[in-house]
């Protein structure tokens, strides 16, 4: 999923404290499951909003709706015919969401209620941890399933660097070194060997080094 | 093997004379007296002297200028080189740069995590990794071409060198890890500062057990301590460094005004011991912002003056 945070609120305020009416929107997929922006959140993040507004005598009103998803047209459809009465949309949607619903309704100023980190798993409760950066080629068949480019502090295809200490990274403590990862898979599968295969270097064309990427496919095309 | 460049590195390792390598850290600043000041006090008792590239993610002034600086004064530098900073664009071109100043010798590694440095909140590029790098420069010096495909005029002649941590974890890859880095092309290797010699012998033996003692050039790494303090620091500090408690204990019990004596002695008795130690073709001596005793270290090692060769 997509692992967001939410933003501290002084910084929604900042925002949002000129308008009269807005709407406050979550999104039932990914951000509801960080915990970040769905239903929940939006629910919390309008009381401390009204409270705040209310007892600095501003009379803000403050809605609130949770979509399926903001991502797709089909689901942000669903506030058409309502948008209009607000003065502006706090999304609490991951920065797709926040951008498509921007596209959608040219007019109104879409403004984010979270910080899009990255793409992750949940380790535990209250815990979540990038996977993935999108690169557009994976390579996982070939590391153990362990991404060294999402994991690896310098992405290294080679690892791991002198500073992996005691399974540890060396920017952190708190951060195993995915090579130390990569090899005990590979131990575990019976394919340490395959460490002295020498990786090449990485075609960096399909991640955002080679411009906004976009996946085209005919066979589902309407 | 046999030379293949002109780097008087090369031609000492190869007439099976033990050299000797030291390295300066550039500046924080644009004075050039501090880079060429540190090469006068090392000229004499060194065959090569590396240039660091902003190490620890310290913006320095940059390893290239520093090694055109010793190379105007007829020195030898070997160009260090980090994939931290700079795409495979900048890499190439900067070692045809070095190259248009016959700078012979270049060392390829990754670079410490911006995070250590002084822009924390910095990018990194990280395009390519150690080990490509030095497929790189051995493609742009044998093949005379570009990582584009397209043919260098007056290809870099440069003898290509890799580090080597045989300290870091896992151990049981270190030299898996060696034999990676001699498979890509790389010719010498420079060791991580070795406190723990038991440990560093039982990795020589590794490699020689696969015969890369052979294959490569390893030059072990030394850093004298200036206290005990020091010392310490290293041990719990600095990533991917072995100092036994025992080593620390040494510089310890020693009194404050005599441990920077104490730290050269542990460094010339660790360069006598691992002199015997077979495969080992050589020192490099990391006298950190202490390069005035490099002269010392070299002559009590026995390795003083150094050879002269073609």
């Amino acid at each position: 999923m997509i692992v967001a945070e939410k933003k501290p609120i002084e910084e929604v305020i900042a925002m949002v404290k000129d308008f009269r009416k807005i709407l406050i929107a979550g999104c039932n997929e990914c951000v509801t499951v960080c915990e970040a922006g769905g239903k929940r959140e939006v629910g919390i993040l309008a009381s401390a909003l009204r409270m705040y507004f209310m007892q600095q005598g501003n009379k803000m009103e403050i809605d609130e709706v949770t979509l399926e998803r903001q991502c797709d047209h089909e689901y942000l459809e669903e506030i058409r015919n309502t948008i209009d009465q607000y003065d502006a949309v706090l999304s609490l949607a991951c920065g797709v969401g926040v951008q498509f619903m921007a596209e959608k309704y040219f007019n109104k100023p879409v403004y984010p209620g979270v910080n899009t980190c990255f793409m992750g798993v949940t380790e535990e409760r209250g815990v979540w941890t990038e996977r993935c950066q999108g690169c557009g080629q994976c390579i996982l068949d070939r590391t153990g399933g362990i991404c060294p480019i999402s994991r690896c502090a310098k992405r290294l295809l080679n690892g791991p660097c002198g500073g992996s200490t005691k399974g540890k990274c060396e920017i952190s403590n708190d951060l195993p070194c995915a090579w130390q990862l990569i090899i005990d898979r590979l131990k575990e599968l019976g394919r340490l060997d395959e460490y002295e295969r020498i990786a090449p270097v990485k075609d960096w064309s399909t991640e955002r080094a080679g411009g906004p990427r976009k996946v085209v496919r005919e066979d589902v095309r309407q | 093997m046999s030379v293949k460049t002109p780097s008087k590195l090369e031609k000492i390792l190869d007439s099976d004379q033990l050299a000797i390598t030291s390295e300066c850290g550039p500046p924080r600043g644009s004075d050039p007296n501090a880079i060429t000041k540190k090469a006068e006090l090392i000229k004499n008792h060194v065959d090569a002297i590396n240039i660091t590239d902003n190490q620890t993610s310290v913006t320095r002034l940059c390893s290239l200028a520093s090694c055109i600086h010793l190379k105007l004064m007829g020195l030898e530098p070997t160009l260090q080189m980090v994939v931290r900073d700079r795409n495979r664009i900048a890499l190439q071109s900067d070692i045809l740069g070095a190259a248009s100043f016959d700078i012979h010798n270049i060392l390829c590694l990754s670079g410490d995590h911006q995070k250590f440095g002084d822009c924390p909140q910095g990018q990194n590029v990280f395009d390519i990794d150690s080990m490509q790098l030095i497929q790189t420069v051995r493609h742009m010096r044998d093949e005379g071409k570009f990582l584009g495909g397209d043919d260098i005029a007056r290809p870099p002649r440069m003898f290509v060198g890799a580090a080597a941590n045989p300290f870091a974890d896992p151990f049981e890859i270190r030299v898996p890890r060696l034999a990676k880095k001699v498979a890509a092309g790389a010719e010498f290797i420079q060791t991580q500062c070795i406190y723990n010699l038991d440990k560093f012998e039982l990795w020589m033996k590794m490699a020689r057990d696969r015969g890369l003692h052979e294959r490569v050039y390893i030059m072990a790494g030394v850093t004298p301590f200036k206290s005990a303090g020091m010392a310490k620091y290293m041990k719990n500090r600095v990533p991917g460094m072995d100092v036994p408690d025992e080593v620390v204990k040494r510089m310890a019990g020693v009194p404050k005004e005599k441990q920077p004596e104490e730290g050269i002695n542990i460094c010339v008795e660790t360069i006598q011991r691992l002199k015997e130690c077979e495969g080992v073709r050589g020192f490099h001596i990391m006298a950190i912002e202490w390069e005035e005793k490099v002269p010392e270290i070299v002559e009590r090692s026995g390795l003083y003056p150094r050879p002269q060769v073609e």
